[in-house]
């Protein structure tokens, strides 16, 4: 791998850039790997990349249906923050942002992480409650959440509007100063391209339509639209589609896959500097270096694997912005779009064996899967490596659902993200 | 004058009617009717702003909704500033003020053009690369840098004094589009006797009839048609035409949005007109007569202000009656262009050349080009032009490192071909299919009731159109169910039929790495970063997108994308369908967010609810905090009070004398039927057949995992009907529980459920003196404790009204529960605090119900529970029936991790220094010492300062709470660590709990 740097660009600069390498490799598959990765987006590739760099195991194969990157990877409002309120959940978090703090340097690859704090808007009593809560939860385990007065609120996200007038009024916020945004796209090319140097083979374009199992019930290899390839272990990391490709290993999973709508407005001059999410209000802005307005809320709470959605779930997610920035009445909406969020019964993640030997699941992340995504390709990572969990993920079991040992944090915040 | 350049005698505007605005601080002359882009032009202005990456000069390339360069900021005041208009739609009104955008320190002079030069450094998706080192740079130095560079244009920083208005529509037939297809299929269905509705997004109906004078309809002119056409629709009672008026977003099930543009165009809007109007239109039938749009031509500087489109430079000749140059040349790949050159000629202009990239055009345009005296270069290409604010030569070859030749122009229209709007066809989820012959997409496989017609269906010939446009109207009118005949007979005759078309790069663009031929204009994505992109393993058509942007800019690659494809598909070897397309999304043009939300702002964003004692309390001066929609009295301080002290005061008169509360927001449930008590059997934990007509009993209400899901009181009214309350939050999605549990569960009971909590007002009256209070105001019940004890109902009267009387205590008081008609709520409460008042009660809000009630270690759903608490964890389990062969969550609740040990359950906690109160949301530690990441125990649900108990009370979920009762735990707090004991018996005050039964 050609390493990036300024005085790459420049050099390529005036070679009319004609020394670019492929960002990855496109290989015909193997008859047989260690390990397949079904599912090309950022958890998938990450795995893979973990998988070759910290576990020495490169005779990997990420199996993509599609393009890479081109599920909730490419699709999402790209927040990033730690502050979950139980211990399961700031475990994987809290592992994942400080991944992200050095994923750029670590893949050579700008994922431009850019921590410009996420503010949550409290509204009311319960609110306040229910934030101050997380806060000191947080404090308690090491993570930045602090409390903010409606006018330090304002101090920090001017166009914000703190009247005591408007329908819902602020009455304070929890502020995350490490949490902000990245650039999707850039984390999937930027795994693929560190995790096929290493040997990974990506393979785009090959839908897993069944997986193998042995006389002794252990994974052999999965049929795809390439032909069958076989694999000792299989890692499942398919979001709203985990639970079609794991009913073929006749394992039911407690997924729900629901459509999750977001839009950008056009372009505009930097006027936002952070990412407001408001749990009362629904909805979530932030603006990105482009100069679009990001734009989201929650699910469409039906069952669909169709990527788009009703206009009325985007129409009481602008509501709700123009209640909390009113100035922002004459910005344009330019792009909505939708995908399929896995969301489980607790809105935390499935990680871990499954009944099936050899065969492991990375699901159910709902809305809130991008954050995790350093976090969760490494301890996915280790779990296909060692066929155990890593501590950080030792909660988020299938099982769970069996024995009841729920992590709700549904309960503390009805927008996931 | 309305500019040097408007051709007296050519276009449709009135030469008398004139408008001032101002671009950039300059004066200008428009004609009514006008738009900024043909207004400048015919004053001669062809600079209209920057570019996105480069800050390049550019011009106006289109006259329509495509127009990726000439964006403006717009505004009638400095409250209405509308950034990103595009000049090719924005209609001029008098006094309008126009600026141009991302440039400094102006429009000529960009400093920010130095990144032209730079341009080398900065190809797709450099910024990949680099601004890694040092690590804290990207956020504090090159990112700020990026974003100040991107951005186009000012967000508003006023609030918006505009309103905007919304409906609904239904229709039998939605045609989208009203040039020849559009008005042809609505006349159809309409003639069938289907309800129509057509609409257009530009002022007049026409479509490509504003500049494609040549053709005749029914021997006409054909714009002259058009404008029959649809005052012949207007005139029809089924019909409604809308102009000003896109059709941005096809969703499920036929509903299309619409954006209305009102005002936008006058100078004097009226006092109460909406800006915009959202449609959403639910139709039974679609008809897409969207059209085309046409592309340019890809090689080197295309992107020069003076270069636009053939069919652009028509529209404003025989439109708008203005001249985008004297001496304008052509660079062809499509007969359509040359149709440009010939009406230059006729309105006297010069046409240097055309330049045709094909070696053979059309033999008939040819022809005419010929008699008429223009040279026509075939198998040529430009291949580059000169010029910076403003084109002023085109070199032309036969290829590059050919023998080339320079010929002066001040203008250049350009055409590559058409490309069918296939955009709201695809946002219906439609399929569609590649046409190798005329290498377009068109069309496939349909997800919904819709047709597409004429050109955005892949029809070309004039005629074909018009009768594939009446067949569809008729058969989708039929398929409305329309019975009428809408057999009618349209000719149209065009002089041309025009061939040809090419997609991707033409001579000039390269093969080379470096020359800047641009794809798409707005974000500055040329010819070789597509090769860049495919050169770094970018292989879907995605991928090559999102790295190089090309097509995510505001008009979302309505020019770029099929050119971006071809040059894909050509340097990956493949076809172009192969490549893929990327997805069609809504909105087809940018929308509003004004017009979206439209009537759903301040109090109509989400309508508070108010209980009918809420203007009572209002006058007294109380406090009020939301709690889900409602607004509830929170306190209500004196003069000089402030909340502490008001509460404090409030607390200890309802335990010394009594207090008045509304409690009107509790959710209410009519549960009714032969099945009631079965059925609520089955929803509560608690048995509910056991409880006899008069009397009432709190239930807990389970999911099926187990867990509290909600709680209140249910009062047994007769054998066959409940009166059931849950918590205030919890109305709406308890209903919904218990229909659902209903309707797919149990469908086989007769139960019927009925939301009575706005029938009801609810007076609490609380305290010793509860009774005496409300005693002579009571008829028909007797209110004694002997005849009306603890947890009892009964129907009678009060102050002559009927009533539901409760005797029940959410503070441990004597207490009663007044239900009455909601619209005698507030008369019923002024009398009972007639009464009160002189006794010394007061009236008293959430703050110290939520006091009182802790002081009897009363739960709160929702706060002392998180949808994680088991009845059992905060010992409630009395309330969980053991004899019930079932109920929702009975298995939930059996689950090995909801029976083990050390759950968090629910414990009293009592600070040791009693004046300190811990901050709900506390967490608590057993080691105040442990390192982070800390064990913790759990949190503080509730805590507050007890006047009554003379101390601080708390509430906590706990792990293992019950085993640790007089314990010391831990708070430990940003500044102080809190000691805490835990008490497992929650009652703070009156354990025996002997002041409930007086």
């Amino acid at each position: 791998m050609r390493k990036y740097s300024v005085f790459a660009v420049v050099r390529e600069a005036m070679r009319g850039h004609k020394g670019w390498e492929a960002q990855w490799a496109s290989p015909e598959p193997r008859k047989e790997y260690d390990a397949i990765i079904i599912g090309g987006g950022g958890h998938g590739l990450g795995a893979a990349y973990y998988l070759a760099k910290e576990h020495g195991i490169t005779n990997v194969a990420v199996l993509e249906k599609g393009w890479i990157g081109g599920g909730n990877t490419g699709r999402n409002t790209t927040i990033i923050r730690s502050n979950y309120l139980y211990e399961e959940s700031m475990h994987i978090y809290e592992h994942s942002l400080k991944l992200w703090e050095n994923l750029s340097q670590d893949l050579n690859y700008n994922v431009m992480y850019s921590p410009r704090g996420v503010m949550m808007l409290s509204h009311n009593v319960h609110d306040q409650q229910s934030f101050k809560r997380h806060i000191n939860a947080n404090r308690l385990y090491g993570i930045d959440n602090e409390w903010l007065t409606p006018e330090q609120a304002k101090a920090y996200c001017p166009p914000l509007d703190i009247s005591k007038t408007a329908r819902y009024p602020i009455n304070g916020a929890a502020l995350q100063r490490r949490g902000g945004t990245a650039r999707h796209d850039a984390v999937a090319w930027g795994y693929a391209r560190a995790a096929s140097d290493r040997g990974v083979h990506i393979i785009q374009n090959c839908e897993v339509t069944a997986i193998r199992r042995g006389p002794d019930g252990r994974v052999v290899g999965v049929e795809t639209s390439k032909g069958f390839i076989g694999a000792k272990k299989i890692g499942v990391s398919a979001a709203g589609h985990t639970s079609v490709v794991m009913q073929t290993a006749d394992v039911r999973v407690p997924l729900q896959s629901q459509p999750l709508q977001a839009l950008v407005s056009e372009p505009l001059k930097p006027i936002f500097p952070c990412v407001v999410m408001s749990n009362s209000v629904h909805a979530y802005i932030s603006q990105s270096d482009k100069g679009e307005f990001v734009i989201g809320a929650g699910t469409d709470q039906y069952n669909s694997y169709s990527q788009t959605g009703g206009m009325q779930i985007i129409t009481h997610t602008l509501d709700a912005i123009c209640e909390l920035f009113p100035m922002f009445r004459r910005v344009k909406m330019m792009r909505q779009w939708g995908g399929i969020v896995d969301v489980t019964v607790d809105r935390s993640p499935i990680q871990g064996i499954t009944p099936v030997p050899g065969l492991f699941i990375n699901a159910g992340w709902g809305t809130g899967g991008f954050k995790a995504t350093p976090g969760s390709a490494h301890l996915f990572a280790h779990l296909i490596a060692k066929g155990e969990p890593h501590k950080f993920a030792a909660g988020l079991t299938l099982d769970r659902f069996r024995t009841g040992r729920l992590i709700d944090e549904a309960a503390a915040a009805a927008v996931a993200h | 004058m309305s500019g040097a350049n408007r051709i007296s005698g050519w276009g449709r505007l009135t030469p008398a009617k004139t408008a001032r605005f101002t671009f950039d601080g300059k004066s200008y002359t428009a004609l009514e009717g006008d738009t900024v882009a043909s207004a400048l032009l015919a004053n001669g202005v062809h600079l209209l702003g920057r570019s996105f990456k480069y800050h390049r000069p550019r011009g106006i390339l289109t006259a329509g909704p495509e127009e990726p360069n000439a964006l403006l900021d717009v505004s009638r005041d400095a409250a209405r500033r509308q950034p990103n208009v595009r000049a090719t739609v924005q209609e001029v009104f008098d006094g309008m003020v126009t600026s141009s955008q991302n440039r400094w320190p102006s429009l000529a002079l960009d400093i920010g053009a130095v990144n032209d030069l730079m341009s080398p450094f900065f190809a797709a998706g450099f910024y990949y690369k680099t601004f890694m080192w040092p690590k804290k740079a990207w956020e504090k130095v090159y990112e700020p840098f990026i974003r100040k560079a991107a951005g186009l244009g000012e967000a508003p920083k006023e609030e918006d004094p505009d309103h905007y208005a919304g409906r609904y529509a239904h229709t039998d037939v939605l045609v989208v589009g009203a040039g020849v297809a559009g008005l042809s299929a609505a006349l159809a269905a309409a003639k069938s006797g289907a309800k129509v509705m057509l609409v257009d997004e530009q002022p007049e109906v026409g479509g490509a009839l504003h500049y494609d004078t040549g053709v005749k309809i029914n021997g006409k002119d054909g714009f002259t048609w058009a404008q029959e056409t649809a005052a012949e629709l207007k005139a029809m009672d089924n019909v409604t035409v809308l102009s000003r008026t896109t059709a941005f977003g096809y969703y499920n099930h036929n509903m299309i949005a619409l954006c209305e543009r009102v005002t936008d165009h006058k100078a004097k809007p009226g006092k109460n007109e909406p800006r915009e109007r959202l449609w959403q239109v639910r139709a039974k039938r679609v008809i897409l007569a969207t059209g085309q749009i046409e592309r340019h031509m890809v090689f080197e500087n295309n992107d020069r202000p003076g270069v636009m489109l053939a069919s652009a430079g028509r529209t404003f000749l025989n439109h708008f009656g203005v001249a985008v140059g004297q001496k304008v040349g052509i660079y062809t790949a499509h007969d359509s262009a040359y149709e440009a050159a010939f009406d230059l000629k006729r309105a006297g202009i010069s046409v240097p050349a055309i330049v045709d990239s094909r070696e053979k055009p059309g033999e008939a345009v040819l022809a005419q080009a010929r008699a008429m005296g223009i040279e026509v270069l075939t198998g040529h290409a430009v291949l580059t032009v000169g010029g910076k604010l403003r084109v002023n030569s085109m070199t032309v070859g036969r290829h590059a490192g050919s023998a080339t030749r320079k010929i002066a122009i001040d203008a250049l229209l350009v055409s590559a071909g058409w490309t069918p709007s296939v955009h709201l066809f695809s946002q219906s989820r439609g399929k569609l299919r590649w046409d190798a012959e005329t290498q377009r997409f068109l069309p496939g496989t349909y997800a919904q009731d819709s047709l597409s017609v004429g050109a955005c269906n892949g029809t070309d010939d004039l005629q074909a159109t018009i009768e594939e446009a009446l067949a569809a109207g008729e058969l989708m009118a039929k398929a409305a169910g329309a019975e009428g005949n809408g057999k009618i007979e349209i000719t149209g005759e065009a002089p041309f039929s025009w061939t040809g078309g090419m997609i991707g790069a033409a001579e000039g663009a390269g093969p080379d790495t470096t020359v800047k031929a641009f794809i798409d204009f707005q974000h500055d994505v040329c010819a070789k970063d597509i090769r860049l992109a495919v050169r770094e393993g970018m292989q879907s058509i995605e991928h090559i997108k999102r790295f190089t942007t090309n097509g995510m800019a505001s008009d979302q690659g309505k020019l770029s994308n099929m050119h971006g494809l071809a040059i894909a598909a050509e340097m990956l070897g493949k076809d172009i369908p192969q490549v893929g397309l990327t997805t069609f999304r809504q909105p087809y043009t940018p929308v509003t967010f004004g017009t979206i939300i439209n009537h759903s702002r301040g109090d109509l964003f989400d309508p508070a609810r108010k209980t009918p004692i809420h203007p009572w309390a209002v006058a007294k001066g109380a406090e009020f905090e939301d709690v889900g929609n409602w607004k509830r009295a929170w306190y209500y301080a004196k003069p000089g009070e402030d909340m502490h002290a008001a509460v404090a005061r409030e607390c200890k008169t309802v335990r010394d004398v009594a207090g008045i509360f509304d409690a009107s927001t509790l959710g209410k449930i009519e549960v009714v039927g032969p099945d009631a008590a079965k059925f609520l059997n089955l929803m509560y934990t608690n048995a509910w057949d056991t409880l006899k007509p008069g009397k009432c009993r709190y239930g807990i209400m389970t999911r099926e995992d187990g867990f509290i899901y909600d709680d209140g009181v249910v009062g047994r009214m007769a054998e066959d009907r409940f009166h059931v309350t849950t918590t205030t939050g919890g109305a709406p999605r308890v209903l919904q529980h218990m229909e659902d549990y209903l309707q797919t569960e149990f469908p086989d009971l007769k139960v019927w459920l009925t939301s009575t909590t706005e029938q009801w007002a609810v007076i609490a009256v609380q305290g010793p003196k509860a009774r005496e209070i409300i005693a002579p105001l009571v008829e028909g019940i007797d209110i004694s404790n002997e005849a009306f004890p603890h947890m009892s109902v009964a129907e009678g009267k009060i102050c002559g009204v009927p009533t539901r009387l409760f005797r029940m205590s959410f503070t441990g008081e004597l207490g009663f529960e007044i239900n009455v008609p909601a619209d005698y709520g507030q008369a019923v409460w002024e009398a009972v605090w007639a009464r009160a008042e002189p006794m010394g009660a007061c009236p008293y809000g959430t703050e110290t119900m939520h006091v009182l009630r802790a002081e009897k270690g009363y739960i709160i759903v929702g706060q002392d529970t998180d949808g994680t608490v088991t009845p059992d964890d905060a010992s409630l389990n009395w309330a969980v029936s053991k004899k019930k062969p079932d109920f929702v969550g009975i298995r939930g609740l059996k689950r090995p991790d909801l029976v083990a040990p050390g759950r968090k359950q629910l414990v009293g906690l009592l600070t040791k220094d009693p004046n300190g109160v811990l901050e709900e949301g506390a967490q608590v530690v057993a080691d105040p010492n442990e390192p982070k990441p800390m064990t913790m125990l759990g949190h503080v649900t509730s805590s507050y300062w007890s006047s009554n108990c003379g101390r601080s009370i708390a509430m906590a979920l706990i792990a293992d709470g019950k085993n640790r009762n007089g314990k010391t735990l831990y708070v430990p707090m940003a500044d102080r660590t809190i000691a805490v004991e835990v008490v497992t018996d929650m009652v703070f005050f009156d354990k025996e709990g002997g002041r409930l039964n007086v």
